[in-house]
């Protein structure tokens, strides 16, 4: 028999070892499914590695994918340090796009239009972060529930927008005009689409867990988010803390939208996010919250999703099995991170 | 006269926790009639011995018998099958059930059916049999915590318990409690029952135990044969390896006062509200503040500590206006606060301990400069506090959580008396802690006392409040009712000021 133990400690390489375990975890579990759909688990494993990181361009086009989820995941991991509970990373995400693509359809200067068009992005975001995070702050309004239904808002918002004053008066498709050709974000390798909001977003990623860790902002987020009566105690204002974080976050996810305007897309239409707001919350899991590991976390994740397709044409394994590897792996973390809490024990055995 | 064979004995237990060992080759054993007292300090083991005894943790060597048969103990539900039954600090009862629905969880009835007449019926025996009354239908959320402790025994006793553990039992009780809950332990020890008593309170371990079984650092310490006749600081020398001499307080020479409030009150929040209160407080001594819980301390140490802003009235701070009521306002005119939960709003028990340690001050030079941290000065602050309070942990970045309660208010003080404060205001300075730890937080105020602080100290213990106070003053429904000199109060006068009845000024 088995039982759980409270730990009085957790020893630090927990932080490496659990995300792995419960990526494995979630491969084995998920290679039932492969099997099931008639393919040979390590094949279809086999295909996806190589196409997502078996040769340079495909780990380009990782890179690419992971760019977006890599500033999700910083927005979730800063919000959830503060236990500002922002689910609505992908409302903000999108509403990031829509600000950066009417920035970026203005003809100016090309640097210009990129500094303006982050700005704008990262200001949308933070301005629908600020919806939940003053509901909260003032009225006490459950975080997790309005920040999540502001994502519907939002995007049928966007949907009036492109459905509307942005359809494609010629082909009467629902997408957005084009952002200026100078707007668009520079390709960093010939031949390939990884672009400059890449870098960007891998910049970020250290920048974001020095203000955690290394200021007093990232001091009154970590203590805030433990034990707001403490932090109050010790003079905090914890509401501007939470108001501070959720702008901090929903300007990270508004960036992730700048980027798929920018970078890759260059108009906005609906589904201009295949989930990434949603991914940002398994990614943020997966690194424990650590800025730092968002970034590995966000590529595993964009490994899957482009592996998946490759696969799918490959194998005939439904590509749909990249959702389900997601879920499995948010639940699987979820499941690991109970051992920094307890230990298990066998009990009963003879001595 | 010979003892009858123990109904419970454990030979030999040790439990390790990593490289500590929390409990070593421990030998206890409880007769049938028998009331044992298990003393020690806080981290000596107690907690985790009890919890090896009722089946949350597997020891590592060692085994328990009952009535001489070795039985294996897994889970808590194979104690209570073994006749084992604990009643803990913190009460394990559903709040909206009633208190018959509470006997009856985890008990199955005949065919499925719940048996209410039954329980009933059992429920009146042990009523009788210990003077343990409850009526079987009111909501636990009606009891008082006197009453919910009494269904805890009850509830073991339900079970079928031939040995009860209670953990710290009377912590929670006023002393009028204290005493029916001493005549039904002493009831069931009378009918063969066996009791392990845990307690801090020396003299209610000698008022109530015919054994103890003292624990030092895993190991028994000592046992002591005739409680009665023992004395509190013979029992206190066994539990700390050396004798524990209260602290004298000398005479001291007040100055300026360093706190005034004049005319402070509050509304508007849950608890009693301050209604004109004036005090002052003067360097080099300590104001007792005392009262029955609930009586506006609360609201009062929020103001001093700046949580809570005042409707009406002033208050200074060495000679400073308090304008804002704000924590970091009356820190930097000299303020040190200890608040009265340390876990709660003390320290942030999940982050380091130089985290908690550097907490109130983190926005002033010492810590950070321009919004950049200075991780080097927080960690060497803490460092310098874990050595100059002997704070036992393996360093800084230790999880707050992990300490001791003794640790963790001396963290606090740490934090606070590093800063030289002109004043400091505590709250319930040394609730659960034992007897070194609390002789070490009371030395620290006499000497902040001697170095020309003021100190308000806010608490419930009488006792306490006598020893180390120069002054005494009474609230009773938000009111300051009367202040006494310590050498003109008794408990018995501060007792009846308490209730209301008498004012002085």
């Amino acid at each position: 028999m088995f039982r759980l133990e409270v730990r009085t400690s957790t020893p630090a390489w927990f932080n490496l070892a659990l995300p792995l375990l419960a990526i494995g975890a979630t491969l084995i579990l998920c290679s039932g499914l492969i099997a099931l759909a008639g393919a040979g688990v390590l094949e279809a494993y086999g295909v996806m590695f190589t196409a997502s990181l078996g040769d340079s361009y495909a780990i380009t086009e990782t890179m690419v994918r992971a760019a977006p989820m890599i500033f999700t995941g910083l927005a979730v991991a800063v919000a959830f340090r503060a236990k500002f509970w922002n689910i609505g990373a992908e409302g903000q995400l999108l509403a990031g796009a829509v600000a950066s693509c009417f920035v970026g359809a203005i003809p100016m200067p090309g640097p210009l239009a990129m500094v303006l068009m982050a700005l704008a992005g990262a200001a949308a975001g933070a301005a629908v972060a600020l919806v939940p995070a003053t509901l909260r702050v003032k009225f006490k309004v459950d975080d997790v529930v309005s920040s999540l239904l502001l994502n519907s808002v939002i995007y049928y918002a966007l949907m009036a927008l492109i459905e509307g004053p942005w359809k494609d008066s010629f082909s009467g498709y629902p997408i957005s005009p084009p952002i200026e050709d100078s707007a668009n974000f520079p390709v960093l390798l010939e031949g390939t689409r990884l672009h400059l909001g890449v870098v960007v977003a891998l910049i970020a990623a250290p920048l974001i867990w020095f203000l955690i860790v290394r200021t007093t902002l990232g001091f009154r987020i970590r203590v805030t988010g433990e034990n707001p009566e403490a932090a109050r105690y010790g003079g905090i204002h914890v509401e501007r803390v939470l108001i501070s974080t959720a702008l901090l976050s929903g300007a990270l996810a508004g960036l992730a939208g700048v980027g798929e305007v920018g970078g890759v897309h260059f108009q906005v239409m609906s589904d201009i996010s295949p989930g990434y707001g949603y991914s940002g919350i398994v990614v943020a899991m997966l690194a424990r919250l650590n800025p730092l590991g968002v970034v590995p976390a966000a590529i595993f994740l964009a490994a899957v999703m482009t592996g998946a397709e490759a696969m799918s044409r490959a194998t005939g394994v439904p590509a749909f099995l990249s959702d389900v590897i997601q879920g499995t792996a948010l639940l699987a973390m979820l499941v690991a991170l109970l051992f920094t809490a307890y230990r298990i024990r066998r009990v009963g055995a003879a001595r | 006269m010979p003892l009858p064979a123990p109904l419970i004995e454990m030979r030999g237990i040790t439990k390790r926790f990593g490289a500590v060992k929390a409990n070593e080759a421990v030998d206890l054993s409880v007769a049938p009639g028998e009331i044992l007292g298990l003393l020690g300090e806080n981290g000596a083991g107690k907690t985790t011995l009890m919890n090896v005894l009722f089946g949350a943790y597997a020891p590592d060597a060692g085994e328990i018998l009952i009535q001489g048969q070795p039985v294996r103990i897994t889970s808590s539900a194979d104690a209570l099958a073994a006749g084992i039954g604990m009643v803990h600090q913190h009460f394990h009862l559903a709040p909206r059930l009633t208190v018959l629905e509470n006997l009856l969880i985890g008990i199955p009835g005949k065919t499925g059916r719940i048996d209410r007449a039954g329980g009933l019926a059992r429920l009146a025996e042990i009523g009788r049999q210990h003077g343990l009354t409850l009526d079987p239908n009111l909501p636990v959320s009606a009891l008082s915590v006197g009453e919910q402790q009494r269904l805890e025994i009850v509830k073991a006793l339900f079970r079928g318990a031939r040995l009860l553990i209670l953990d710290e039992p009377t912590a929670v009780l006023a002393p009028s409690e204290v005493d029916g809950l001493f005549s039904a332990l002493r009831s069931m020890a009378a009918q063969g029952l066996g009791i392990i008593f845990i307690s801090h309170k020396l003299n209610e371990v000698r008022a109530l135990t015919h054994r103890c079984t003292v624990l030092r650092h895993g190991r028994v310490a000592g046992r002591v044969d005739d409680p009665a006749n023992t004395t509190s600081s013979e029992m206190a020398t066994l539990m700390c390896g050396h004798e524990i001499v209260p602290p004298a307080r000398g005479p001291s020479t007040p100055g300026a006062a360093v706190l005034t409030l004049d005319g402070i009150s509050t509304s508007k929040h849950s608890g009693t509200p301050l209604r004109d209160v004036s005090l002052a407080v003067r360097a080099g001594e300590i104001l007792g503040i005392a009262g029955v819980s609930g009586n506006g301390q609360r609201a009062l140490a929020e103001v001093i500590s700046g949580t809570r802003v005042p409707d009406a009235g002033q208050m200074t701070i060495a000679g400073s206006k308090v304008s804002r009521f704000s924590p970091r306002e009356v820190q930097a005119l000299g303020l040190g606060r200890i608040p009265e939960d340390r876990m709660t709003t003390g320290l942030v028990t999940n982050l380091p301990l130089a985290d908690s340690m550097v907490l109130p001050r983190i926005g002033t030079a010492a810590f950070s400069s321009g919004g950049l941290l200075k991780p080097d000065a927080i960690r060497a602050f803490a460092e310098a506090q874990i050595n100059a309070y002997d704070i036992r942990c393996p360093g800084p970045m230790t999880r707050a959580g992990a300490l001791s309660g003794g640790n963790l208010q001396k963290a606090l003080l740490a934090r606070e008396l590093a800063f030289d404060p002109k004043v400091l205001v505590v709250s319930q300075p040394t609730r659960g802690l034992d007897i070194g730890a609390a002789r070490f937080i009371h030395e620290k105020f006499l000497d902040m006392r001697a170095k020309g602080c003021g100190i308000i100290v806010i608490g419930e213990d009488l006792e306490e409040l006598l020893v180390l106070c120069d002054r005494i003053a009474v609230m009773y429904e938000g009111r300051i009712v009367g202040t006494l000199d310590s050498a003109d109060a008794t408990v018995a006068r501060l007792g009846l000021m308490m209730t209301g009845a008498e004012g002085h000024s």
